[in-house]
């Protein structure tokens, strides 16, 4: 058979998302010869439609649909309607993101056996390992183009950088350089090399960045095994009185619902959706919610430290000029318990434009403290901090009691509150971050609270028994076997790295499974 | 290293007649300066002296003695633009102020915009902080203030960057002060 498909036809494998997971697994099945149908919520927004505006494409391609938040999070406080900023269209989060590509490391799969007790901490080790691992990341970064990898070089150092790396070579740092990006420092794979654009989180206008949007789906689609339905938000998945997942229902662009037949379904909704989607398809068979026998669909909800420093200098920068985040520390990324946290952070390089830095420098700020800032923005340097936060049970989505969106379907609350260890890391990444600028000569710095999360985890996590998570090592729900998770809901921790490398290598290595299993007739 | 101009485009001749243009009065100092606390505009909901009210505050929330007063003119049109679809809006900023001009008359026995001293009008500016008016004229700034082209080129911002060939020939590793020159 070929695209586009029937929604009767049950032969077809559902995706609902075109991200990450979604997007490089429905590419990954077209290519093996699977019939596969991409459901995404978002409509389909090509380059050319990118504009270097924050708040314009903000508005254009963020996931605004209604959610609440709770907990003693800043988030509930500063941005209590935005608790996640991820994209609703077609390539997902991979439109905006930064490029940003690191492997897990060796002991961060098993941090339960390491860590020991941390009270409140839903500590679990990974059921893979990183050897298992290895061979996806290699394909992943192959497949996506990272630097320092596959013989591509490091993008060259912009000005954010280089006061990174005069900072941390005088603080002691030796593990700074410019990153191992996602993004082409020479021309590769039928895509430019980076112009230094500067608006990396609108889009990358030069396509140097990889995106499932124009780097994976068009490949898949021109096999005739792809089909890519945009502007498709899925309310609820279907399945029969053995339990197998048997169809999706979906609202079309007219706001119609239609129901699409499945042999399988395959969830890569960003960890806000696909749990919420998990809850509102439960049924009498499954009455806490499809796949849900742990009762941890939802659970453990992750989003990273975070937080940011920025330093202000007393000669010009110019931060905004060039790549957003191609700059790193590895130093700290370490367990090193002397410290008085567990686990370790990432420190990296981060330039928001003048609107953005009014919204997130410091949120509710005002008068001449926050304005004398703002008059210094081209004299100012500025670093994320990325950072293993603690899986708590309590730290969860859930259906919101009365709420609905415009379809009827209950709405999610996120729920989140800081682990002391969140704490701990947190304010020694900011004394840390700031130590790197107070070297170079920074006259003031700003420790900026976590914005809303980039990096959203763990609500549907793997686990090697059920009743200790969602899905098994290969993504798929212990209850139901032909239903899937593909995408970061299934971090079983969260580790000090971005996550869309792992999320990618885990779709690659999805995709390997399921053609084996079909081929096998067990799905 | 490649730096801006921030200096205003605008001539002190553009800002004055500016303020003619939109404005009902306009005060100029003894020292010449252009003082906006008495400025009204001709909007199209709130009231003139609410709407100068709304600008002075505005500046007092976000103060930048190099942004003209016009900056800050704009951003209020983008409330009073919102307010005149919004009942409960208009009837929030117009009694807002109303309560800030009482509480200015309490502490100063004048209106909130004729109280001179900048400290002064801060402090009636933080006992209201937590209020429903003060987080909704603030939150409105920051994208109504500081989304603005004006006001990025005064602040050395660029901009749109992608038509112009992106950074890579203009200046994107140019900093020439560090101790060493880095990789």
């Amino acid at each position: 058979m070929a695209a586009p498909f029937e929604l009767n036809d049950s032969n077809v494998v559902v995706v609902i998302g075109s991200g990450a997971g979604g997007g490089t697994l429905g590419t990954e099945l077209a290519l093996k010869g699977i019939d596969t149908v991409i459901l995404e919520a978002g409509g389909r927004h090509e380059i050319e439609e990118f504009e270097n505006d924050e708040w314009g494409m903000f508005s254009e391609i963020s996931w605004l649909d209604k959610r609440t938040t709770s907990g003693n999070w800043r988030v509930a406080k500063d941005f209590s309607g935005l608790p996640a900023w991820i994209v609703k269209a077609v390539g997902g989060s991979t439109i905006h993101w930064a490029g940003a590509s690191l492997r897990f490391q060796d002991r961060e799969f098993k941090v339960a056996t390491d860590y020991g007790e941390l009270p409140g901490a839903n500590l679990l080790d990974w059921p893979i390992t990183l050897a298992e691992m290895e061979p996806f990341y290699a394909r992943a970064e192959d497949k996506m183009g990272v630097t320092r990898t596959n013989d591509i070089p490091g993008l060259p150092g912009n000005n954010n950088f280089q006061i990174m790396k005069a900072g941390a070579d005088k603080v002691g740092y030796s593990k700074c350089h410019t990153g191992r990006m996602a993004i082409n420092s020479k021309d590769r794979d039928g895509r430019g090399s980076c112009q230094q654009i500067g608006f990396c989180f609108q889009g990358c206008k030069s396509g140097a960045k990889w995106s499932t949007l124009y780097a994976e789906i068009p490949e898949g689609e021109e096999t005739g095994k792809l089909e890519v339905r945009p502007n498709s938000q899925v309310l609820k998945i279907e399945h029969d009185k053995t339990g197998k997942v048997t169809a999706v229902l979906y609202a079309d662009n007219d706001g119609k619902v239609q129901r699409q037949k499945a042999r399988l379904v395959c969830i890569a909704g960003n960890s806000i959706e696909s749990p919420r989607l998990l809850l509102n398809s439960a049924s009498s068979m499954f009455p806490d919610g499809l796949a849900n026998s742990s009762g941890q669909v939802g659970r453990n909800y992750m989003r990273h430290t975070t937080g940011s420093v920025y330093g202000v200098f007393d000669k010009p920068v110019n931060m905004y000029r060039g790549t957003t985040m191609a700059g790193i520390i590895q130093d700290e990324a370490g367990h090193d318990p002397s410290r008085g946290f567990a686990g370790g952070y990432e420190l990296e390089t981060l330039s928001l434009g003048v609107p953005f830095m009014a919204a997130f420098l410091d949120p509710g700020a005002w008068g001449r403290e926050f304005s004398s800032a703002m008059d210094m923005y081209d004299h100012m340097a500025g670093m994320w901090i990325v950072g293993e936060d603690m899986p708590q049970e309590k730290n969860a989505i859930t259906l919101h009691a009365t709420e609905k969106d415009k379809y009827g379907m209950p709405i999610p609350n996120v729920h989140y509150d800081d682990h002391a260890n969140d704490v701990a890391m947190r304010n020694h990444a900011f004394k840390q971050g700031a130590a790197v600028y107070d070297a170079v000569g920074a006259t003031r710095t700003f420790p900026t609270p976590p914005y809303p999360s980039t990096h959203n985890l763990g609500t549907n996590r793997m686990s090697a028994k059920p009743k200790d998570g969602v899905v098994n090592k290969h993504g798929q729900a212990h209850d139901i076997r032909n239903l899937f998770i593909s995408d970061g809901s299934q971090f079983t921790t969260g580790a000090a790295e971005n996550p869309t490398l792992t999320i990618v290598a885990l779709a690659i290595r999805q995709a390997d499974f399921i053609k084996d299993q079909m081929s096998k007739g067990a799905l | 290293m490649r730096i801006l101009d921030k200096r205003s485009k605008l001539s002190r001749r553009q800002l004055l007649q500016a303020g003619a243009a939109t404005f009902v009065t306009v005060k100029v100092a003894a020292s010449g300066v252009v003082i906006g606390d008495s400025w009204a505009a001709a909007p199209a909901s709130l009231k003139p002296e609410t709407f100068a009210t709304l600008v002075q505050m505005s500046r007092d929330i976000y103060p930048h003695d190099r942004f003209g007063d016009p900056l800050y003119a704009k951003a209020v049109d983008g409330l009073d633009a919102a307010a005149e679809s919004d009942a409960e809006l208009l009837k929030l900023l117009e009694d807002g102020v109303v309560a800030l001009d009482g509480a200015a008359q309490s502490a100063h026995g004048k209106a909130y915009n004729n109280v001179g001293w900048e400290i002064d009008r801060v402090k009636l500016l933080r006992d209201i902080q937590e209020d429903a008016f003060f987080q909704k004229v603030r939150g409105h700034l920051v994208s109504g203030l500081y989304n603005q082209k004006e006001v990025w080129a005064l602040l050395g911002y660029e901009g749109e960057s992608a038509s112009k060939g992106g950074y890579i020939e203009r200046g994107f590793a140019d900093i020439d002060w560090l101790p060493e020159r880095v990789q």
